[in-house]
């Protein structure tokens, strides 16, 4: 029960130095086109918005029909923002985690290109009208195979160390263990199976399990996995419970997965399946609250860090994001809550929580926390702009999750009370009017933190360390904590 | 066990994603299995619905330009596979769904409850169920609306209904503004929607007639070359 920090049994003097362990410019080349991406995808997202609110600049265009930049922002959001900054993250703790470098550094180049030629040409594909039917999956099909090679490559760069890796594994590991398996099969499974194999009904399962193992088996094992390495480092004390990170772990490999169906609830799917699915979601809530617990109680009594330290407070917030949107999960599987809920914007404001709420929190905390140091700099050229970047994220992320959600209510207590379809459309338009104000909200929020990041590189030379600690790591404390 | 390599990479890695798989992909897959997916050719088998013909009338020389073959099975399964594509391509499915829930009214509002059999052809692969209703179901939509309704709404929706926020499409049609080649598949496809039907044209109040998941009374085989 003492795996408590992330430094392994061995002896301090035999580790390699760090800048033999981590490539620090993978790490930075990562989360720069991390944030490129996000940005592509924000700006998709507000194109449209705008069509809702019927003022779409560019109706005349094929490449910028709404319709195609709706599968940019998911897609974009996914693979270009997600998991590039998850890549970047990975080639920073897992060296450290378990003393080993990576497979290869060329390798890790290579895959770097490739990952941005698989996200480009996604991109290009949709825009110009080859999608696949598969939500979340529209990458064409011509692009599948790149992108299945892609992660078996990043699963062998990264399972290497942490395959050689001596003595107890800290719980980070198991998570990316985990995940890299978990990645590359729901990939296959969601993209080949449903197009190549079984059509109709069934397949309509086997892509509520893809949509739903996206989310369950790439991005919250490895968003976990990282707050179990980031948190205890920052605070500078032990995760509070070994055995409660045991359950939150395994509940989540055994649950997680059998949810998929909850997404086809009162569809022509078999009743027996879609009950089963319910009780695993349910199952899932259960398991989420002994991780969060897990987190609050590390973070007792040192509450002060949510005020002074930027990644925490990204973190917890994240967190508090995450107990929101899973228990509101449990809630909206129920089949009551489904007659009503699905199908409305309740479901979109529940998915911009999850995605941006918490993974694009963690994943915006870890940049804020590292970013100063992989250009070099002692400290942010403005901390202030990362309380902008925060509350301008924070509140209009908040502002639509509530929106949607009302949205989502009134849409369907209208439906279900037979409104004419357009007056559903009329009702709708206020919230849909606040979405974007939100959204634009969140978007110039981004832009405070991409400007610091540059005037940051700028002027690395001359500036002064924080007083307070806005996150950067003393050299090295990662491997001396 | 629990904290070892191999039990994360077997155990959770590997036989949990595999359980799952069996339970929530395999089991509902199996189900099916009896359940033959319908080809192109077979959806086409019993004729042509009287949309396509109805185009063919209204634009006769355009028609004739864009399926050369006339209102023959062949084009007209041309037509549905295209209008799929395109479909899929603009992410109608996005906003658009394609089940009717036995909840909620939707039977009174759209029509008949889906059924898994409905789904087993191959333009519902990968199927089409949907997640979002921006715009209104249209699993019930063929017949609906005219072909005319549809040439106006697929170039400015709002032109046929004010307070829509679907996307005008204006690359469905040629520069003077007739329906292309793509424009009449994707209206052929939509048109098609629920045609298999006893009830269809549902909305018209027309049925319920011919035999289940066949166009018999409907079909316009006089028109039909076969």
């Amino acid at each position: 029960m003492t795996a408590a920090s992330p430094a392994t049994t061995e002896n301090v003097s035999d580790m390699p130095s760090l800048g033999d362990l981590v490539n620090e410019k993978l790490v930075l080349w990562h989360f720069i086109a991390s944030l490129t991406y996000v940005m592509i995808a924000m700006l998709a997202g507000l194109l449209f918005s705008l069509q809702l609110l019927q003022i779409y600049p560019f109706p005349e265009m094929e490449l910028l029909s709404p319709g195609r930049w709706r599968m940019v922002h998911t897609n974009g959001v996914a693979y270009g923002f997600i998991a590039n900054a998850f890549l970047g993250a990975l080639y920073w703790a897992v060296p450290r985690l378990t003393l080993r470098r990576v497979l290869s550094v060329k390798l890790s180049w290579f895959i770097f290109v490739a990952w941005q030629v698989v996200v480009l040409s996604t991109v290009v594909g949709l825009l110009t009208g080859y999608a696949q039917a598969v939500e979340w999956g529209e990458t064409p099909i011509f692009i599948d195979p790149l992108a299945v090679a892609g992660l078996i490559l990043v699963a062998c760069n990264f399972l290497t160390p942490i395959l050689k890796s001596e003595g107890p594994m800290y719980v980070t590991l198991w998570y990316f263990i985990a995940a890299f398996v978990w990645t590359i099969l729901v990939y296959a499974m969601g993209n080949y199976i449903p197009q190549f194999f079984v059509g109709g009904t069934a397949s309509g399962a086997i892509i509520g399990l893809f949509i739903h193992d996206l989310v369950g088996l790439f991005v919250t094992p490895i968003g976990w996995g990282l707050m179990y390495y980031f948190v205890p480092i920052l605070l500078k004390k032990p995760i509070w419970s070994h055995g409660l990170s045991l359950v939150g772990f395994w509940g989540l490999a055994f649950f997680y997965p059998l949810n998929g169906i909850h997404h086809f609830l009162y569809s022509p799917i078999p009743m027996f399946l879609q009950y089963g699915a319910v009780i695993a979601t349910i199952a899932v809530e259960l398991v989420v609250t002994t991780v969060v617990v897990n987190f609050f109680l590390t973070i007792r009594g040192r509450g002060d860090a949510l005020r002074t330290n930027m990644p925490i407070r990204w973190f917890y917030i994240g967190m508090v994001f995450y107990f929101t949107t899973c228990l509101q999960c449990a809630f909206q599987v129920s089949l009551t809550f489904q007659k009503i809920i699905h199908f409305t914007d309740w479901v979109v404001g529940h998915s911009h929580l999850v995605m941006f709420g918490v993974f694009g929190f963690w994943i915006l905390g870890i940049m804020t926390h590292l970013f100063p140091r992989l250009l070099g700099a002692k400290g942010w050229f403005r901390p202030s702009w990362n309380e902008w970047h925060f509350w301008l994220s924070g509140i209009g992320l908040f502002v639509m999750f509530f929106d949607l959600m009302i949205a989502g209510l009134i849409q369907g207590f209208m439906w279900r009370d037979l409104a004419v379809w357009e007056s559903t459309l009329t009702a709708s338009r206020p919230f849909w009017l606040l979405r974007t104000i939100s959204g634009t909200a969140i978007i110039i929020g981004q832009f405070f933190f991409i400007f610091n990041i540059l005037m940051t590189a700028v002027h690395k030379r001359t500036i002064e360390p924080t007083a307070q600690p806005s996150g950067i790591d003393p050299i090295g404390s990662a491997l001396a904590s | 066990m629990f904290e070892s390599k191999a039990g994360v990479l077997l155990i959770a890695g590997l036989f949990f994603f595999a359980l799952s798989f069996v339970v929530m992909g395999l089991l509902p897959w199996m189900m099916y299995i009896n359940e033959p997916e319908q080809t192109l050719d077979d959806l086409v088998a019993g004729g042509v619905i009287h949309e396509f013909v109805e185009l063919s009338e209204r634009f006769p020389d355009r028609f004739a330009q864009h399926f050369p073959d006339g209102v023959t099975r062949t084009s007209f399964a041309a037509a549905l596979k295209r209008g799929h594509e395109i479909y899929v391509a603009e992410a109608c499915w996005h906003c658009h769904t394609q089940q009717i829930r036995p909840v909620s009214g939707e039977d009174s509002r759209w029509g008949p409850v889906s059924h898994a059999r409905e789904y087993q052809n191959v333009l519902q692969r990968p199927v089409l169920f949907g997640t979002r209703r921006v715009g209104p179901d249209l699993v019930r939509e063929g017949a609906r609306h005219s072909n005319d309704w549809h040439v106006a709404h697929f170039h400015t929706p709002t032109n046929v209904a004010p307070t829509s926020v679907m996307p005008r499409y204006p690359w469905f049609y040629d520069a003077d503004e007739y329906p292309n080649r793509d424009g009449m598949s994707i209206i052929t496809y939509v048109q098609w929607l629920g045609s298999w039907l006893a009830e269809y044209p549902y909305y018209r109040g027309e049925g319920p007639g011919g035999a289940r998941f066949g166009y018999t009374q409907k079909v316009t085989d006089a028109a039909v070359t076969p």
